[in-house]
C-alpha cells in the first residue's frame, strides 16, 4: 500500500517531486528500521517458555514481532515527520519560540528552588500518607544510591577518573561493618567511621598502581579490582564465609535505644509510643538521608576549596596543572580515596540494613549502574546525579516492575534515550566555584570529561 | 638580598636529549641572565620546544645539567626535579605552544589554580577549609585579588566570570601569560606566545613581556619565531638548528650571523662563504 502511494506521488507535479523523494526516503528508512526491528524481535519475543503438566513447552506468538516491528516503523516515520524535519527548519515557526523563551524565563528562577524543594520533600518524605513499608524501603535503596552517585561523583565527575570499579569500595565498606561487628562486637555507630576509613584505605591502595594509566586502560583495572574484591570475599572462606555470607548483622540504634517490640531500651517504650516495624524504617531512612547529605555538603565544601579546583583542572588538562606546580599523583590519590571514604559509608549503611551480606551484592552491574547515574546526572552535578538516581532507581522499581523480564531492555532503551537527548546528561551545565560578578553557568561543550 | 641585575639566573651545560636513537638536542650550553628577556630561535623541529620541557621537568634530559639560581642565593638543579617541583619548589613557570587553559572553567577559577599551592596550605591541606577557617577565607582573598591585578594588567578583568575556553584566541593567550605569573615565578617560559596573534595583538605582547621584565623584574626565556616580536624585545639570543645552537648572542649580532640566515633560509654549506660576502658588502 505504501509502495502504491509513494509511485503515486513520484508521477505527480515536477514542482514537488523534491517533497516527494523525500517522503520516498523517509518510507524506505523506516522501512528498514522496520525490518532490523523485526529480526531483533524475533529471536526475543516470538517465544514464551510455559510451564505445564508434561513439563517446559514453547508457546509461540508471532503476532508479537509484528508488532515489534510496526511500532518501530510507524515511530521512525512519525520521528522524520514531526521531530527531525522540524529541528532543520525552526525559523518557520518563531511565533512558537517567543512564548517557549518568556515561558522559560520564570522556569530558570525556579531552578535555584529545585535543591530546597527536593530536600523539603526528602525530609517530609516518611511523614507523608502514601509512605507505606514498601515506599520507605524503595526510597532507602533511592537515597543509597544518590549517595554512591555523589560519591562516585568526586571521582569521576569532578576529577575525571573513569572507576569503572567503585562497587568495590562498596563492598569494603560492608563487610568492614560486618567483620568488625561479629569479630570484635562493635556496633554500627563504631563501625561506620571505621568502614569509612578503611574503604579510603582501599582508595590509595587501588590509586597508586593505576595512578600512571589513563582513560580506557585506567577504566579496565578498575574494573579488574572490583572482580578481584568480590572474587577475594567470595573464595576466602575462612574469613568472610565466602558465598554464604555474614548474616545477623547488628542494627543501628539511636543513642542506645533499639527497635525492637517489647524490653529495656526498646524505642517505642522509650517515648511511650505503639510499637510499630515503620519506626526502624523511617530511623534508617533519615541514617541514610543524612549520610547522602553529608556527602553532598563534603562535595559541595570541597569544590570550593583548592583541592576541589585542583580535582576540576586535572578533568580538564593533566599536563597544565603539572606545569602549575599541582602534585597530579597526590591530588588523583585524594580523589580516589574520597570516592571510595563515601562508597564505604554507604557500604556499612548497606550492610546494616541487610542485616546479612554476601558477596553476590557487589557485582559489576551495581558499578555500572552507579555509574550510569553519575553520567546521566551529568557529571559534576550534585541535583543531576540526585535526579538521575531517583528517575532511574525509583522509576525502575516503580514503573518496570511488572515487565520484570525487560528490565535491562528498557534500561538500556532509557540510556540511550537520554544520551541522544541530553548527550551530557541532565544537568549540562558547570557553575563555577568562585566568581567576581554574578557566577555565570558554564556550558557544558566546554567542560572536558578527562582523559585519565 | 644580594640582588645584581645581569646575574645569570639559567645556566644549561652540556643538554642532551636522545629519544631513542634520535638526538633532539645535542650538549646545548647557555645562559639566561636575570631581569632579561633570552629568546630561543630557530627553524621548525630544532628542538626548541624540547629544552623547554627539559627545563620545565617534562622531559628528563639524557645528559646535562641546568641550574637555577634564584635571587636570594637558592640554587635548584631543574633535571632533578619533577615537573610539579620546577614549577611550585623552583618557581619557574611556562605556558604552551598549543594553548592549554582550563577551557571548562571561568577565566578567574583558571588563575585560582595557578595558587593552588599557597592555598593548600592556607586552608590547611584541606582540613581547615572544610572547617571553614577564617584563615583560609582571608588567604583566597588575597589570591583573588592578586589574581585581579594580574586580569588588569592584561586587560581582561570584565571577562574574569566567563569560560576560558569562550574567549577570542588572543586573549587565551593572554590569560595563559597571566596564570603562569600568578604562580609568582622567577623564571618565565613562554612558548610562542605571539602565535596566531595579529599585529595589534603582537604589539601588546610586546608591550606586557617588557612590562613584566622592568616592573616585576622578572627574567623571561621566550621561543618565537615571530621576528618582530623577537628582535623588538629580546635582550639575548640563541639559536638552535637540529638540535645544536649554531648562534648565541644580542639580537643584532645574531640578525648579521650567516649561519643563521643559512638556517632560516635552507642553505648549503658551501653557500655560506658568498652570503658573508654579500652581508660584508
Amino acid at each position: 500500500m505504501t509502495q502504491a502511494s509513494v509511485t503515486n506521488t513520484l508521477n505527480g507535479a515536477p514542482g514537488a517531486s523534491a517533497g516527494t523523494e523525500k517522503m520516498a526516503a523517509a518510507f524506505k528508512e523506516a522501512l528498514i528500521a522496520g525490518l532490523i526491528a523485526l529480526g531483533l524481535a524475533f529471536p526475543l519475543l516470538t517465544h514464551k517458555t510455559v510451564q505445564q503438566a508434561e513439563g517446559l513447552v514453547l508457546e509461540p506468538r508471532w503476532l508479537w514481532a509484528l508488532i515489534a516491528g510496526g511500532v518501530v516503523f510507524a515511530g521512525r516515520l512519525a520521528l522524520r515527520f514531526l521531530v527531525w524535519d522540524r529541528q532543520i527548519t525552526p525559523p518557520s515557526m518563531p511565533g512558537l519560540v517567543k512564548p517557549l523563551a518568556a515561558l522559560a524565563r520564570p522556569l530558570a528562577g525556579l531552578r535555584a528552588w529545585i535543591g530546597p524543594v527536593l530536600l523539603l520533600l526528602a525530609v517530609v518524605f516518611p511523614f507523608l500518607p502514601g509512605a507505606d513499608r514498601r515506599m520507605l524501603d524503595l526510597a532507602i535503596l533511592v537515597l543509597t544510591y544518590v549517595m554512591l552517585g555523589w560519591g562516585l561523583n568526586i571521582v569521576v565527575g569532578l576529577a575525571g577518573l573513569l572507576d569503572l570499579g567503585y562497587v568495590a569500595f562498596y563492598a569494603v565498606g560492608a563487610y568492614s561493618f560486618a567483620l568488625t561487628a561479629q569479630y570484635f562486637d562493635l556496633g554500627f555507630w563504631t563501625c561506620l567511621p571505621i568502614a569509612g576509613v578503611l574503604a579510603g584505605f582501599w582508595g590509595v591502595i587501588l590509586g597508586f598502581p593505576v595512578l600512571r594509566l589513563r582513560g580506557d586502560y585506567l577504566a579496565i583495572v578498575t574494573l579488574a579490582f572490583g572482580e578481584i574484591v568480590r572474587i577475594v570475599l567470595l573464595n576466602w572462606y575462612s574469613f568472610t564465609n565466602g558465598p554464604d555470607g555474614i548474616s545477623g548483622i547488628p542494627k543501628p540504634t539511636l543513642f542506645g535505644l533499639q527497635f525492637k517490640r517489647f524490653g529495656e531500651n526498646s524505642f517505642a517504650d522509650y517515648f511511650g509510643l505503639e510499637y510499630s516495624t515503620l519506626h526502624r524504617f523511617i530511623f534508617l531512612y533519615f541514617i541514610i538521608l543524612a549520610l547522602a547529605l553529608l556527602t553532598n555538603y563534603v562535595t559541595i565544601r570541597l569544590r570550593r576549596l583548592p583541592i576541589g579546583r585542583a580535582w576540576e583542572a586535572l578533568r580538564e588538562d593533566e599536563v597544565a596543572c603539572r606545569s602549575l606546580g599541582i602534585n597530579v599523583t597526590n591530588t588523583k590519590l585524594t580523589a580516589f580515596a574520597m570516592g571510595a571514604m563515601f562508597g564505604g559509608f554507604a557500604g556499612s549503611f548497606f550492610a546494616t540494613r541487610q542485616g546479612f551480606i554476601s558477596p553476590e551484592s557487589f557485582t559489576f552491574i551495581e558499578s555500572a549502574i552507579i555509574l550510569a547515574i553519575v553520567v546521566l546526572g551529568g557529571m559534576g552535578s550534585q541535583i543531576g546525579v540526585a535526579v538521575a538516581a531517583v528517575v532511574m532507581i525509583g522509576g525502575g522499581e516503580l514503573v518496570f516492575r511488572e515487565f520484570d523480564l525487560y528490565r535491562m531492555l528498557i534500561f538500556g532503551l532509557t540510556m540511550v534515550a537520554i544520551m541522544v537527548w541530553r548527550p551530557r546528561g541532565f544537568v549540562a551545565k558547570r557553575t563555577p566555584s568562585i566568581a567576581l560578578g554574578e557566577r555565570k553557568a558554564i556550558s557544558g561543550e566546554l567542560v572536558r570529561e578527562g582523559d585519565g | 638580598m644580594t640582588e645584581m641585575a645581569g646575574d645569570d639566573i639559567l645556566t644549561v651545560e652540556h643538554l642532551t636529549m636522545r629519544f631513542g636513537g634520535l638526538v633532539a638536542i645535542n650538549d646545548l650550553s647557555f645562559v639566561a641572565k636575570r631581569r632579561a628577556i633570552t629568546a630561543l630561535i630557530g627553524p621548525n623541529g630544532a628542538g626548541k620546544t624540547t629544552v623547554f620541557n627539559c627545563i620545565t621537568g617534562f622531559y628528563k634530559p639524557s645528559e646535562g645539567m641546568i641550574t637555577l639560581r634564584h635571587a636570594n642565593g637558592g640554587t635548584f638543579l631543574l633535571e632533578r626535579l619533577s615537573d610539579h617541583q620546577v614549577s611550585g619548589v623552583a618557581h619557574v613557570a611556562r605556558t604552551f605552544q598549543n594553548i592549554r587553559l582550563f577551557a571548562g572553567m571561568s577565566v578567574l577559577e583558571n588563575l585560582l589554580i595557578a595558587q593552588h599551592r599557597p592555598l593548600m596550605r592556607a586552608s590547611g591541606y584541606t582540613v581547615g577549609g572544610i572547617l571553614g577557617l577564617k584563615h583560609f577565607a582571608r588567604a583566597e582573598q588575597e589570591a583573588v585579588d592578586f589574581a585581579v591585578h594580574w586580569l588588569d594588567k592584561v586587560g581582561l578583568t570584565e571577562r574574569a566570570d566567563d569560560a576560558a575556553g569562550d574567549l577570542p584566541y588572543g586573549a587565551q593567550r593572554r590569560v595563559e601569560i597571566a596564570r603562569a605569573m600568578c604562580t609568582r615565578p622567577t623564571l618565565l617560559c613562554l612558548d610562542e606566545p605571539a602565535a596566531g596573534l595579529n599585529p595589534r595583538e603582537s604589539h601588546e605582547l610586546n608591550q606586557l613581556l617588557m612590562n613584566i621584565r622592568d616592573e616585576e623584574g622578572l627574567s623571561i626565556l621566550l621561543i618565537e619565531h615571530d621576528m618582530g616580536v623577537v628582535m623588538g624585545i629580546s635582550d639575548h639570543i640563541v639559536v638552535l638548528d637540529y638540535g645544536e645552537k649554531i648562534s648565541d648572542g644580542a639580537p643584532e649580532q645574531v640578525r648579521a650571523d650567516p649561519a643563521v640566515i643559512a638556517a632560516y633560509l635552507g642553505v648549503e654549506d658551501e653557500e655560506l662563504g658568498e652570503i658573508e660576502k654579500e652581508i660584508a658588502t
